[in-house]
């Protein structure tokens, strides 16, 4: 493999590792989705938000970054998808937001508009948030109505080289069920990791039965739905370019890029063991400070597979549903081999912000 | 589409001007706390733990809002500038994520540990991730500036035709230009001297209503030294920035000062009111004063902008005509075209490129290098190609005159200011100095007002670029309709305008219940 296609496989799975630690760090949304119907007292909903305010910031600077880092290595898509599916790119941004001033106001003497707002801030974004993030995503395997031409910078007359078909500029993305369906498997696992991290806590007394309770009846459809996920997605038909650029399509071409990238299928596997064994352990009552982080880890591994898959093995990861020969892949759509380098050399500091992270989590628990 | 361009840039400078009101405070008051901080762990005496908790708490309700603010800059130069994000993404794009690896992590961690992990790490290490939070806040401006400097000047990089876009060739260049390095100094010290001021101002409160006395007389005694060398570093990095201007920016600098015809010896206006009437290129015989009224200050606009009393400044008008001797950043000395010269070139470059595009398709090699050749030749003025007319390329000259005069004149104003509290302060008369305490107060406003002016001469001032010369608004915009951009900036207005109100009150709430 040469060194460009190397670092764009590398790239890619760094954005997808990002995504993967987004997703997890994504209960405390799912934890936030306990206040207003589940955490109903005040002592609960502090504890909430608790659990949830200590920890927002490393979710939330995991999205910038995530953001921050599809941008520097892929900008064609952050051109492309955030310029094109404007609205749902939007709807992300203010459901995220709202979070992050949340927090820092709920009790802050001095409130003028009262908790309750914040409280349905904080609902919102991790009720909402997580579901619209997942239909976003959903894009990556069903593609969006762009059209995208990178010659048309020479047109005075219209110079934009992306633009939405439709005038719905994103949203419709929601009308899409497979999007739907990412939606909802990332909701409930979001809740399901948030109920795990608060019966993880040891002092988290009635909220800790609370999360007990509310446990099935999140971990069940999030397993179930992710499994009809995963069949509906290695049913896919995708789209890889040939030699010569031509864009044609591939049947199961996602089963098929973890079947030619075994590695990313033992990563999917593992993945999925993690997860079963941390909520079976959890249901049988054993380990119950320690089945959030092997749910979590199962997450990471499942959901980072999956990432690559939409871009390893040649697949387009946004397909154009105008038309497929402007869909975008790792090969058009990535920076030059010398910012792909220097952001290699960047990303090795990344085990020392691990590092630290880690440190920071322990000693804050 | 120039509703669609009008609205996207008012769109982006709300996101930025909200964004400026909570982030300098953060900047600046980090290392005040850090200081406080460390004189705690030194001494041991709970009087500075207090007072560190104090300006914590302040700390800490802008830094969320900073976040917030934050991400939706990051996200709107893809939802409303995707041509640039692709444009120039590869360069562009680099700070944006080392901003978020190194910094923004370092921050929101050690923030965590500051602000909530007092009885949960050791003092030494809550010592650490106090200094750590302040220099990670920091280290996110240095990121964010070099990437806005780049827009200004930009360095380091080569258009590749094949992909149409500019690529990263050298990312010390990109990094280190001397454009980053200023305008990092010059904004980072501006924070600062924002941040002292709203400590005094603080603190002269206290005093006023004869409440904290300790924490406010040691909160000034600090504020009023790191303001201070700050604002010493303001000063300079302000005449490095409008040198550099003048080097990379002339028309920039020619509208900070309402210069339509340039001269040597320029004189700096010191106060002045431009004459609405005046327009670029006038018929001769019909030219209009620019000012209303002026006072200047002989020649020192030519030692501002060429350390030299005799150098030649040019003005609006000389910069669309061309024809003068003009030495740029990287010291070649050339004839400045006149506009029509370089749209003529940047012209030449977008049709080679097309060219190079459609020789590649059909596979003609010597068409490509041909292509290529004119496209490399002209490419300096890629950006004049969609630049319509002369007057397009002259941006507001009434806020960026204004914006750079408001700036100066406060800046002079901050230093008195400083001053005063200084030798005041040394001689333990504020307390019994009431107007000088009020003083403070009010120059909290006049501090942003200032410190937004400096983004206002720096941003309007470099219009119709995105990219200096080679991309101008109209060729970054998104391809998205006005109508989407006008109702997410009336959200955007709404509910950053109510996030600022609830703000504000905690923050008074803050400051009236005290340490």
């Amino acid at each position: 493999m040469e060194l460009l296609s190397f670092l764009q496989h590398y790239w890619w799975a760094v954005v997808s590792l990002l995504g993967a630690l987004l997703v997890f760090l994504l209960f405390v949304q799912g934890l936030q989705s306990l206040l207003l119907f589940s955490a109903r007292t005040t002592a609960d909903k502090d504890l909430v938000c608790q659990y949830a305010g200590h920890k927002w910031e490393i979710t939330f600077t995991t999205l910038v970054t995530f953001g921050g880092a599809a941008f520097a290595s892929f900008p064609l898509f952050y051109s492309t998808s955030f310029g094109g599916a404007y609205w749902a790119w939007i709807i992300i941004l203010l459901l995220f937001v709202i979070q992050a001033i949340s927090f820092e106001f709920r009790n802050a003497v001095g409130n003028i508009v009262g908790p309750r707002v914040f409280e349905i801030f904080l609902f919102l974004n991790g009720a909402l948030g997580t579901f619209v993030l997942g239909v976003a995503v959903g894009t990556l395997f069903s593609g969006g109505a762009f059209v995208m031409e990178k010659t048309a910078i020479t047109d005075i007359g219209n110079p934009a080289i992306s633009y939405w078909a439709n005038g719905w500029h994103g949203l419709d993305a929601l009308a899409n069920p497979f999007n739907l369906l990412l939606g909802l498997v990332l909701f409930f696992g979001a809740r399901t990791l948030g109920l795990l991290y608060a019966i993880s806590k040891p002092d988290s007394g009635e909220l800790g039965n609370i999360c007990r309770r509310k446990l099935l009846p999140s971990a069940v459809p999030f397993v179930l739905l992710f499994v009809v996920f995963v069949v509906w997605l290695f049913l896919r038909t995708g789209y890889r370019a040939d030699a010569a650029r031509q864009f044609a399509a591939v049947d199961y071409a996602y089963l098929k890029a973890m079947v030619e990238n075994p590695w990313i299928l033992a990563l999917l596997l593992l993945g999925v063991v993690g997860v079963l064994i941390g909520l079976i352990m959890q249901i049988l009552g054993k380990h119950q400070d320690k089945n959030f982080y092997i749910v979590g880890a199962g997450v990471v591994l499942a959901v980072w597979a999956i990432l690559m898959s939409a871009g390893f093995s040649g697949n387009a990861y946004y397909i154009s549903t105008v038309s497929p020969q402007m869909s975008l892949d790792l090969v058009n759509s990535s920076s030059s081999l010398f910012t792909l380098k220097v952001m290699a050399i960047v990303s090795l500091a990344v085990p020392f912000v691990v590092a630290y992270i880690g440190w920071a989590w322990r000693k804050m628990r | 589409m120039d509703s669609l361009i009008e609205i996207s840039r008012l769109q982006f400078a709300l996101t930025a001007i909200y964004h400026w009101l909570f982030v300098p405070l953060t900047l600046g008051l980090g290392f005040i706390i850090a200081f406080m901080e460390t004189k705690y762990y030194r001494t041991g005496d709970e009087f500075w733990k207090r007072t560190t908790k104090f300006w914590m708490k302040l700390f800490a309700i802008n830094f969320a809002v900073g976040v917030a603010t934050g991400i939706i800059l990051e996200f709107e130069f893809g939802t409303n500038w995707s041509n640039y994000s692709w444009f120039v993404g590869d360069i562009f794009g680099a700070p944006l994520a080392i901003e978020g690896i190194f910094a923004f992590f370092m921050e929101s961690t050690f923030f965590a540990v500051m602000y909530f992990g007092w009885e949960k790490v050791s003092r030494k290490a809550h010592l650490v991730s106090t200094w750590l939070t302040a220099f990670g806040t920091n280290l996110s401006a240095i990121w964010i500036l070099v990437a806005n400097s780049w827009m200004q000047y930009p360095a380091g990089m080569a258009f590749n035709p094949d992909t149409a876009r500019n690529e990263m060739v050298s990312f010390s260049e990109v990094a280190l230009s001397p454009v980053a390095i200023n305008k990092f100094l010059h904004t980072a010290t501006n924070a600062y001297v924002l941040s002292a001021i709203v400590v005094i101002a603080v603190s002269a409160w206290f005093l006023l209503k004869h409440r904290e006395q300790m924490l406010a007389l040691k909160s000034i005694r600090i504020a009023t030294i790191f303001g201070g060398i700050s604002l010493l570093v303001v000063m300079i990095t302000g005449h490095g920035s409008a040198t550099l201007v003048a080097k990379v920016q002339p028309m920039k600098l020619a509208a900070m000062e309402g210069l339509y015809e340039g001269q040597k010896g320029a004189p700096l206006v010191a106060v002045g009111m431009l004459n609405p009437n005046k327009a670029p290129m006038e018929q001769p015989g019909q030219e209009q004063d620019p000012y209303l009224f002026h006072l200047s200050m002989p020649k020192m606009l030519s030692l501002l902008a060429t350390n030299s009393t005799e150098g030649y400044v040019p003005g609006i008008n000389d910069i669309i005509r061309g024809g003068y001797e003009f030495t740029d950043i990287e010291g070649n000395t050339y004839i400045e075209p006149s506009f029509a010269q370089k749209k003529q070139q940047g012209s030449l470059a977008v049709n080679a490129l097309k060219e190079y595009q459609q020789a590649k398709a059909a596979g003609n090699d010597s068409i490509m290098a041909q292509a290529r050749q004119t496209l490399d030749e002209n490419f300096k003025y890629f950006g004049y190609h969609y630049i319509e007319k002369a007057e397009d390329l002259v941006p507001p000259v009434g806020i960026t005159f204004y914006a750079f005069h408001i700036m100066v004149g406060l800046g002079i104003f901050f230093i008195a200011l400083f001053v005063l509290y200084f030798l005041y302060e040394r001689k333990n008369r504020l307390e019994s100095t009431p107007w000088l305490l009020k003083l403070g107060i009010i120059s909290v406003p006049l501090v942003y007002i200032c410190s937004q002016a400096g983004w206002m001469v720096a941003e309007v001032g470099r219009q119709p670029w995105t990219i200096q010369n080679l991309l101008p608004v109209n060729a970054a915009v998104s391809g998205v309709s006005a109508g989407s951009v006008a109702t997410t900036f009336t959200i955007f207005a709404v509910l950053f305008t109510a996030t600022l109100i609830v703000e504000l009150r905690i923050m008074f709430t803050q400051i009236k219940k005290g340490a």
